[in-house]
Parts: C-alpha cells; sequence; structure tokens
C-alpha cells in the first residue's frame, strides 16, 4: 500500500530548494527540542506574552474600522493568485522597467549566488562598509556573514535589527526581530556594547531610542553603499517599495551613492494601482497603524536625488520549488506582516528562535519546509494546533492550517520507515473495525488507571514510542468503566 | 546558461505547460471616501494629530505666517532663518524672510540645518499620510528627511479621502515619501517611541479655502 518513495525527500518537479550550509533557514535542533528550552525561560515567555498582547489590541482596533477589510483581503489573496499565476512574465516586465530607469537587474538562483552578487558589487565601490535596512530575504540568505568574510562592515540600522546585531543574538520574530529582549535587556546590550554611551542611560523606550539614534547618525551620513529588501516591486513601472517606520530606511535609500536592493522574486505585483490594496493591508496588519510612519518607492535611478547607482537582486532560492506546489504555493503570497505570529498559541509561548528559521511562526512553519525541502525542516509542520488564528488575521488570507496538513502528508509519505504514528492508526483501525477486538482493547486500556494512583492524567513513565506522544501532553487517566459497561448496567441489555 | 534563463525557466515549469488561466480580481473595496468639504479636512487633521504631529490651519492669505508660527511652536521663537532650509520649488510667499533655499550642495550638509519646511504632492485624510513626490516644491528626498524638523504645507485640493484616491494622483516615476507622523519606532516592547532617524516633529499647515460668502 505505501508508495516507493525516493531516499531523498522530493523536490518538485525536480526544482531545487534552498542549499544547505548557507543561510538561517535551517535550526540545529527539531522544534519540540528548541521549544523545550524556550517554555523554561520564564523571562522569555514574559515579554513575549506582553508584546503579543499589545499589538494584537493595535491590530484588532484599526482593522475594526476600516468597513471594507474583506473585500481588501480578498482583493489581496486574488492578486497574489494572479502574480503567481504569470511569474515569469511579471519579472520580465520588472526588469526592463527597471532596467529603462537606469538601474541594473541580477539573478541569482540561490543564496549562494545572491552573496557573491552583493559582495562583487560593494567590493567594486571600494567602501569598507556597508548600512543595511531590514530584510528578511538577506537575513534568509546571511548576507551579513558574506559581506564580514569580505572583510566589509556591516551596520544594520532597524532599531531591532541593531539589538540583535549587538547583542550577537538572532532574530525572533519579522517585524520585531528583538521581541523576545525586554527594555532592561536592552539597556544592558547598549550599555556594554555601543561605544561612548551615556553611562547613565535608563531603560526608557525613548531614551533607548535616542541612544540608537545617536550611535548611527554619523554611519548613516558617511556611507557610500547601502542593502535593503524590498517590500513590493512594481512590474509595470519598475517601481520598488520600502515600509518602515524609523526613518533608518529613508536613510540607507536616499544617502549613499549606490543602492544594492535584494528581492525574493515572489514580491513582484503587476501594476501600481495593485499597492492600493497593500498599503492598506500592511500597516494595519504589521504594526497595527492606520499608516507606516514611512513609505518610500522608487524607479530605478533619479538624477539628483538618492541614489546614483542602483542595483535590483532577483532571488530564487527554493521559491520556484515552492510555486510548483499548487497547494503550498499560497506561502508565496505573504507580504510579511507577522500578524499571524502575533495571534499564535505556540509561537506566544514558544518564541521565534525555536523555529531555527528567520521565517518563525505560522507563516514560517509552512514557507521555512518548502524553501529547505521539508525533510530539512521536518518538525515545523507540527509546530501548530491547527487552531486557524493565523488564517483569520492573514491580510492576504493564507489558508495555512491547511497547507501545514498538506505538508504533514507530504513529511508521512516521504518517511521510508513506517511511523510509531503510522502502526499506531493501524492497529486503531483493526481494532475499531472488530467489536471484540474493540472491547478487548477498551478494557485493556482501564489497566492505565494502575499508573495514574488516583490523579486525573497518567504520569510520563510510559514507554516507546507512546512516550513520545505523552512527552508534551498529557493523557487523562482511563476511566474506570467504558461507556458501553456504564449503558450497559444502568440500561441493561 | 544565466541564472536569468535559469529562474524563469524553474518558474516556466513549476506553472506547468498548460497554463491555469489567471483568476479574476474583483475590486469590490471601497475607491473613494463618503467624507467630502471640511469634514474630509477635520478627517485628516485628527488622523495627523493621531501620530502626534502638529496642525495649524490658515487661509491662503496666512500661509506665511503660519509657517512662521510652525517654526516659532517647534523651534522655539529665537531661529534664525538659517537654521531653516525650504524647497526650491516652495511659493516665495509661504518662506520665512532670509531662509536658506536647497540647492545641489551635497545632501548630508542638509544635516546641519534645524528645519526644512516643504509643499507635498498629495495628503490621504484616512490614514493621516502627506505624500512628496521630488518635484521642486517638495525637494528632494534628503530635505524632508535630514532637518530634526519637517513643516509641510497642504492646501485643501491636495487632501484626498483614501489611499486609493492618493496613489492615483501620484506618479509612480517620481521618487515618493509617503509621510505619516514624525519617524517613530515600536522595536522595544512593541511600544511607540515617536522620533528616532528622521525627523522628530512634524509641524502641518492646512491651508483651508476661503469661506463661501464669508
Amino acid at each position: 500500500m505505501t508508495a516507493t518513495v525516493p531516499p531523498k525527500a522530493p523536490t518538485f518537479l525536480g526544482l531545487p530548494t534552498a542549499p544547505r550550509g548557507v543561510g538561517h533557514l535551517r535550526g540545529d535542533q527539531s522544534f519540540p527540542d528548541a521549544a523545550r528550552g524556550a517554555l523554561r525561560d520564564g523571562q522569555l515567555r514574559a515579554n513575549l506574552g506582553h508584546a503579543t498582547s499589545t499589538i494584537r489590541g493595535k491590530r484588532a482596533r484599526v482593522v475594526a474600522e476600516v468597513p471594507d477589510w474583506e473585500q481588501l483581503r480578498a482583493a489581496g489573496k486574488a492578486l497574489k493568485a494572479a502574480t503567481m499565476a504569470r511569474l515569469d512574465e511579471h519579472l520580465e516586465e520588472l526588469e526592463r522597467q527597471v532596467t529603462a530607469r537606469g538601474g541594473v537587474v541580477h539573478w541569482a538562483r540561490d543564496a549562494n549566488e545572491a552573496n557573491e552578487i552583493v559582495t562583487r558589487l560593494v567590493l567594486a565601490t571600494g567602501a569598507p562598509e556597508v548600512v543595511k535596512v531590514k530584510s528578511m530575504a538577506t537575513q534568509e540568505i546571511g548576507l551579513n556573514e558574506a559581506l564580514e568574510a569580505a572583510g566589509l562592515d556591516v551596520f544594520e540600522t532597524d532599531l531591532a535589527e541593531l539589538i540583535v546585531q549587538l547583542g550577537e543574538d538572532k532574530p525572533s520574530h519579522i517585524l520585531v526581530p528583538a521581541i523576545h529582549k525586554n527594555r532592561a535587556e536592552i539597556r544592558e546590550i547598549f550599555a556594554r556594547t555601543i561605544p561612548g554611551v551615556d553611562p547613565g542611560l535608563t531603560d526608557d523606550p525613548r531614551r533607548l531610542a535616542m541612544a540608537a539614534r545617536q550611535h548611527l547618525r554619523e554611519r548613516f551620513l558617511r556611507a557610500r553603499v547601502a542593502v535593503s529588501g524590498a517590500n513590493f516591486g512594481v512590474a509595470e513601472t519598475g517601481t520598488l517599495t520600502v515600509v518602515e517606520s524609523e526613518g533608518n530606511g529613508r536613510m540607507c535609500l536616499t544617502l549613499p551613492e549606490t543602492l544594492i536592493t535584494v528581492m525574493g522574486i515572489e514580491k513582484v505585483v503587476p501594476t501600481w494601482r495593485d499597492l492600493e490594496v497593500f498599503l492598506q493591508l500592511l500597516p494595519r496588519s504589521s504594526t497595527g497603524e492606520r499608516m507606516n510612519p514611512y513609505t518610500s518607492t522608487w524607479a530605478g535611478v533619479t538624477p539628483g536625488d538618492g541614489p546614483q547607482e542602483f542595483h535590483l537582486v532577483l532571488l530564487d532560492n527554493g521559491r520556484t520549488a515552492v510555486l510548483a506546489d499548487e497547494v503550498g504555493r499560497e506561502a508565496l503570497h505573504c507580504i510579511r506582516c507577522s500578524a499571524c505570529l502575533n495571534v499564535c498559541p505556540v509561537y506566544e509561548r514558544a518564541g521565534g528562535h525555536s523555529y531555527g528559521s528567520v521565517y518563525p511562526g505560522p507563516i514560517g512553519a509552512i514557507l521555512s519546509p518548502q524553501l529547505t525541502g521539508v525533510e530539512d525542516n521536518a518538525s515545523l509542520p507540527y509546530a501548530s494546533s491547527l487552531c486557524g488564528a493565523c488564517f483569520e488575521v492573514c491580510p492576504v488570507a493564507i489558508d495555512i492550517p491547511s497547507i501545514l496538513v498538506h505538508l504533514r502528508a507530504e513529511h508521512v509519505e516521504a518517511q521510508q520507515k513506517p511511523t510509531a504514528e503510522g502502526v499506531a492508526f493501524k492497529a486503531l483501525a483493526r481494532a475499531m473495525s472488530h467489536p471484540r477486538l474493540w472491547h478487548l482493547a477498551q478494557r485493556a486500556a482501564g489497566l492505565g488507571r494502575l499508573l495514574s494512583r488516583g490523579r486525573p492524567t497518567l504520569p510520563n513513565v510510559l514507554p516507546p514510542p507512546v512516550s513520545g506522544w505523552t512527552r508534551s501532553r498529557d493523557l487523562p487517566t482511563p476511566p474506570r468503566k467504558t461507556f458501553v459497561e456504564q449503558w450497559t448496567e444502568e440500561h441493561g441489555r | 546558461m544565466s541564472a536569468r534563463e535559469e529562474v524563469l525557466g524553474r518558474i516556466r515549469t513549476a506553472l506547468g505547460e498548460t497554463r491555469a488561466p489567471v483568476p479574476d480580481v474583483v475590486r469590490d473595496y471601497r475607491s473613494g471616501h463618503p467624507t467630502t468639504g471640511p469634514a474630509l479636512l477635520d478627517l485628516l487633521v485628527d488622523r495627523v494629530e493621531d501620530y502626534r504631529a502638529t496642525v495649524l490651519r490658515c487661509s491662503p492669505a496666512e500661509i506665511g505666517a503660519t509657517v512662521a508660527a510652525a517654526l516659532d511652536q517647534a523651534l522655539g521663537t529665537g531661529w534664525a532663518a538659517g537654521d531653516v532650509v525650504v524647497a526650491p520649488g516652495l511659493a516665495q510667499g509661504w518662506r520665512p524672510a532670509g531662509c536658506d533655499v536647497d540647492d545641489d550642495r551635497p545632501a548630508v550638509q542638509l544635516a546641519d540645518r534645524a528645519a526644512s519646511v516643504t509643499a507635498v504632492a498629495v495628503a490621504i485624510a484616512e490614514t493621516g499620510t502627506l505624500v512628496l513626490d521630488g518635484s521642486p516644491a517638495c525637494g528632494r528626498r534628503a530635505l524632508s528627511l535630514l532637518p530634526d524638523c519637517l513643516v509641510c504645507v497642504v492646501t485643501a485640493d491636495q487632501v484626498v479621502g483614501s489611499v486609493p484616491e492618493g496613489l492615483a494622483r501620484l506618479d509612480p516615476l517620481r521618487p515618493l515619501t509617503m509621510v505619516s507622523g514624525p519617524s517613530a519606532t515600536s522595536d522595544i516592547e512593541l511600544q511607540r517611541v515617536e522620533g528616532v532617524h528622521g525627523p522628530r516633529t512634524l509641524m502641518v499647515v492646512l491651508v483651508q479655502p476661503p469661506r463661501v460668502g464669508g
């Protein structure tokens, strides 16, 4: 009955996934192992609980005041699906338009190639350092490490990215990479790592933000090269878009002589008009604001205004493999708002680091395994209770729960050996279709009461493979009598 | 094979030889906004102030004086004309006497100025968003970025209700900056703090049409 499967997990239609050994899409541990440590960290759980409940409230308020929210969501979903259906044509148009306006377009098959391109471009300018706008794509490919390996200094300029970089930490949230740190911890990092910082620095968020402003100001003013990501790239006009809050993005997009933008190929949108949908959906879902403080758009090079050299690097790195899966491709619709993280009960407790990838939370649980091939992130499709809250808040209505189930099925199919779960369910199926066996099994289960010694749940003493289940779940003590026994007693035969 | 050919080839493989038709995009969301007239300006003011920016209203005859009043409020009354740099295309009557006018200087030199004054291309009431488009009246992008205080003059005819109306008025080939309040961050415990790298103070001078029959 089991189909023969290739020893290597399948890449859809032979399309390559993101390569191993570069970037940040794979963790060192499986999700449950990593989460176990996070769950013991009371400070982390308190920080995450506080932050996510704050942002949930803000989002709910500003979404509720938009009477046509559901129509916008539906339009956002349809726009993304329509874009993916002709992705090649839109990218070719984007390339034509960017080139026509003085930009240079590069194509990168994967993280290694993108890192090589950007490093080569930076080295060609002769600049010793790079300022960076927060970008998920460059996090994904490990660009900072590649630039540093080439002897360049890299400065993250988003406040949260700066906190992560100075703390030699890893990002744990798409929007607020330092969400796992509270103000006291951030003050400690700044006091320890920023040269010449005011020794009287307090943990007042305003004072901390001012310390970051001071630290980065001079670097912005002397910067010759900046690297950014892009929220949207408009094919019909060649217009790139960066959505941000602090003005660090504007500094990087405006002051340097050279701008290099790394954009995942799924970020293209066909027309300028399409932004009227996404610029309504994104800020309200993301920071819970009617509009984020700054949105910058540019098309190629503008004489006398901003960088006079512009490079756009279009990145695949496993995206085409995701596109090949007709169910899973919806993960490419993501606009990186992080609303699904903020509502996820699993994320709130386990934290972003447990996912092992720069894309944490529900969207990460469907995106990372598809980008790497499910065998390299096999535990992530299970890092969810399938409660559906992520689907409810997703501004482009990605059906995350269904894709999780789809990936679980794919993972199970890829297993060569029968799993304990598979064996258990086969036994269950047999017992349930044979009344006598079922009756015996229920009687046998009653023996579990002996283990419980009167407690409502069984202790974690069951042998493998059952221990795999009970390690993270409470198993109720079986009742004294089965339902059928009780019914027979009370009602006769 | 070049990376370009290979990536495009992979997309074609992923989408298959016989491609599914492109799904329809139904745009049944609001394109406009029900609010008009003075109520539309009130909505803009409400939304801009919600970002902790300051709005000063005036008549067309009072623009110059109101820009000066905005600078008084932001910088204190002792400011010198040389502290303020204005967009090269800003109307003469809107400029403080003796102020600096932006020219071809290296952009970073604008960081020495305390405040800048610009016009806008469009203002979106529902989201409290001002859009600068790099035209001579709005100035280059660095002008509205480096000085710590930004004063924007908005005329009533530039105010639209919704995001779709705003984008429809803009030229996507120009470098655009959409400004919704002063620079801000929510990176520390997701608490909003106004004022990081961009201007910490945003002043809006809203020019109302003269009252009919007043």
